[in-house]
């Protein structure tokens, strides 16, 4: 096996273990993502033909919100405890290391929300086919959340009031990834085709994963210093 | 062969030291000596590569380390204030992390035998958040026994170690030293190494 | 005849050369301001359609197109600063970066002016109006990332990258605002500008001549109240006659 695959392997291992060793973190991020969600009936009533034209963007909105959340503690950890020091010293590619964060931290914070996507979606009376093109647009979006917002995440480390910054930094840069994904939730249920959408979301997706690992390394150099 | 040449550092708007030059040569072991705040760590934190010197340059072999990147990430080996060890993964599993991350293939059994030499036995699958400063600091130190790197850069090796641990990081540095290795070092507590001429430099 | 343009790249010589510059920058600025706005707001016509309202273009058009550039400015004086490790690049960009944040505001404040009588509503979600809302926000994260690290070098490294991710960004967001926005069928904001009058087209060349004149002054005068303060140490400010006295 190629040692960059090995090392990709390692790092997403070893933040899965850390992780569910501490699965509050991981719970937290999951209820605020639900309780969000519900209180958007609350503010605005419960007529259903209206929270159905609502919920693609309360779900998406929620769930970059939920992400902003859990950013904070993508490198925070690492670097409290000096085993950030030692990942930049590793002889080994540090982008590929970062990449290896970045998967652990969507699979511990993403990927819960898509899976608890179609409950929510019931609730706001979503019909099926919409459920699934809004799980399949956060499958493809929530992993761009977590990739740009590792950028900022390395920015903002281990300033005071880091995670109000990280937010204030990160969410113009996700814009386009909310219009796309609530725009083929809409799409659907308009009767349109959803593939221009989803394709655009795709492509997103290879530009961050082919670009933030790198840049996210840049900035924990920076942030090191 | 390690060669600082006139090298600045300076923090904020505070000159730490500048035209410092220096060349540390396989089997030599340094010592950088300075009051609290004269720039011991930002100079060992700037032969690491994190921090960017204002001035000078830092060669390997005669090759400035800057071009090097990771090639010379695998010939050292830094040990700062911090551990690097979760508290949350046993004294095994964060030695063999931490030796993955520095790219040593490491057995199991390997990894057990340096935390035993290191006074962990029976310690080693206990997860480290149950451990004392001392020993958390042991298995830091463990990472020397397992690590094939030339040089060593250590902050303050011997802060909250006893006499017996204190008495092994001595016993390593000098058979690292032996087999041509290079050390570079602070500390506020006394360290000999047998047979070794320690050299000094002084940051005031 | 050569220039020796690095000469002019370290803050000791900038500084008064900025100092000299900037009274000539200021006083044709002023100077156009006076005669832009009164080309537009009295020789030029009333629109055929707008009335008088549309007016606020005079000021619109050049602070949104300016804010835009201002963008690109600082992130292209932000990149040469992290590449090539130029002390004063990093300071031109922090001092570029208000100046935009400004201009943005302005844009969209005039916007807002605009779209009352036009729609009867202070904000449309239209799709330029939308993308100079986030370019807004994108000043002010690089501005709020400046402030809130202590050590001015990783600052302006940190802000650099920042500004370099925004810009790539840009494109993107502007070209999925606009998607976004014709999806659906939003208003948009158009210029009657088919027969553009003589008058007005001077007014409108003049005011971002104007705007482009107040945006380097300014700066100018910002990135030497910065060098003075990053300096501050340093032999050659305490020499200066306005530090001495």
């Amino acid at each position: 096996m190629n040692k960059l695959t090995q090392l990709l392997i390692l790092i997403v291992r070893r933040d899965l273990v850390l992780a569910m060793r501490r699965r509050a973190d991981v719970l937290t991020t999951l209820i605020f993502f639900v309780m969000v969600v519900s209180l958007f009936p609350l503010g605005v009533g419960p007529e259903m033909d209206m929270l159905r034209k609502m919920a693609p963007g309360v779900l998406w909105v929620a769930a970059l919100l939920a992400s902003m959340l859990s950013l904070g503690r993508l490198f925070s950890a690492d670097y409290l405890d000096g085993t950030l020091e030692q990942m930049l010293l590793a002889p080994q590619s540090l982008s590929v290391l970062v990449l290896g964060k970045m998967i652990s931290h969507w699979m511990v914070s993403g990927l819960p929300l898509v899976l608890m996507t179609p409950v929510l979606g019931l609730q706001f009376d979503m019909s099926v086919q919409a459920i699934g093109v809004l799980m399949l647009s956060l499958l493809l979006g929530t992993p761009i959340l977590s990739m740009v917002g590792a950028i900022g995440a390395a920015l903002t480390l281990g300033l005071r009031g880091g995670g109000v910054l990280l937010s204030l930094l990160v969410l113009p840069l996700c814009i386009p990834v909310l219009i796309f994904g609530t725009g083929a939730v809409q799409a659907v249920s308009g009767g349109l085709s959803v593939s221009s959408h989803l394709s655009l979301l795709g492509a997103l997706l290879v530009l961050a994963l082919a670009f933030t690992p790198w840049v996210t390394a840049q900035a924990l150099r920076i942030s090191m210093e | 062969m390690l060669e600082i040449s006139n090298l600045a550092c300076s923090r904020g708007d505070h000159r730490l030291f500048s035209g410092l030059s220096f060349a540390l040569h396989p089997g030599q072991i340094m010592q950088i000596q300075g009051a609290n705040g004269s720039g011991k760590t930002s100079l060992l934190r700037t032969l690491c590569g994190f921090i960017i010197p204002d001035e000078g340059t830092i060669s390997w072999c005669g090759e400035n380390v800057r071009d090097m990147g990771e090639e010379y990430f695998a010939r050292m080996m830094y040990l700062g204030h911090l551990n690097a060890i979760k508290d949350e993964l046993s004294a095994l599993e964060n030695l063999l992390i931490s030796a993955a991350l520095s790219g040593v293939e490491l057995k199991e059994a390997d990894a057990i035998l340096a935390l035993r030499r290191m006074g962990l036995k029976g310690r080693e699958r206990l997860p480290a958040k149950v451990l004392s400063q001392g020993q958390q600091r042991r298995v830091a130190l463990a990472r020397l026994l397992v690590s094939n790197a030339k040089l060593w850069i250590l902050d303050e090796p011997l802060a909250a170690l006893d006499v017996k641990a204190v008495a092994l990081i001595q016993e390593l540095i000098a058979e690292h030293l032996t087999q041509q290795g290079m050390v570079i070092f602070t500390t506020h507590q006394p360290l000999d190494v047998a047979g070794m001429e320690m050299r000094s430099l002084s940051l005031s | 005849m050569a220039i020796n343009w690095f000469k002019y790249s370290a803050p000791t010589t900038f500084y008064p050369l900025a100092g000299k510059l900037i009274p000539w920058f200021a006083v044709s600025a002023a100077i156009l301001f006076a005669a832009g706005l009164y080309i537009g707001f009295v020789v030029a016509p009333a629109d055929a359609t707008q009335g008088e309202f549309y007016r606020i273009i005079f000021i619109h058009v050049p602070a949104s197109i300016i804010s835009m550039f201002l963008y690109l400015v600082m992130a292209g004086y932000a990149a040469l600063g992290l590449i090539f490790n130029t002390r004063l690049s990093s300071m031109m960009a922090s001092a570029v970066a208000p100046t935009g944040a400004l201009f943005a505001f302005i844009s969209l404040w005039t916007g807002a002016l605009w779209g009352k009588p036009m729609w009867g509503a202070w904000w449309v979600w239209d799709a330029r109006m939308t993308s100079e809302l986030i370019l807004l926000f994108l000043y002010l994260g690089f501005i709020a990332l400046h402030a809130s690290i202590e050590d001015p070098r990783r600052a302006d490294r940190a802000a650099a990258l920042l500004a370099i991710v925004g810009s790539v960004n840009v494109p993107i967001i502007y070209f999925s605002v606009k998607w976004w926005n014709t999806l659906h069928q939003g208003s948009t904001i158009k210029y009657s500008g088919t027969s553009m009058h003589i008058a007005m087209q001077q007014a409108m060349f003049i005011m971002m001549a104007a705007c482009w004149l107040y945006a380097i002054a300014i700066t100018l005068m910002r990135v030497r109240s910065i060098i003075l303060e990053r300096e501050r140490n340093s032999k050659w400010v305490a020499q200066l006659i306005e530090v001495k006295s």
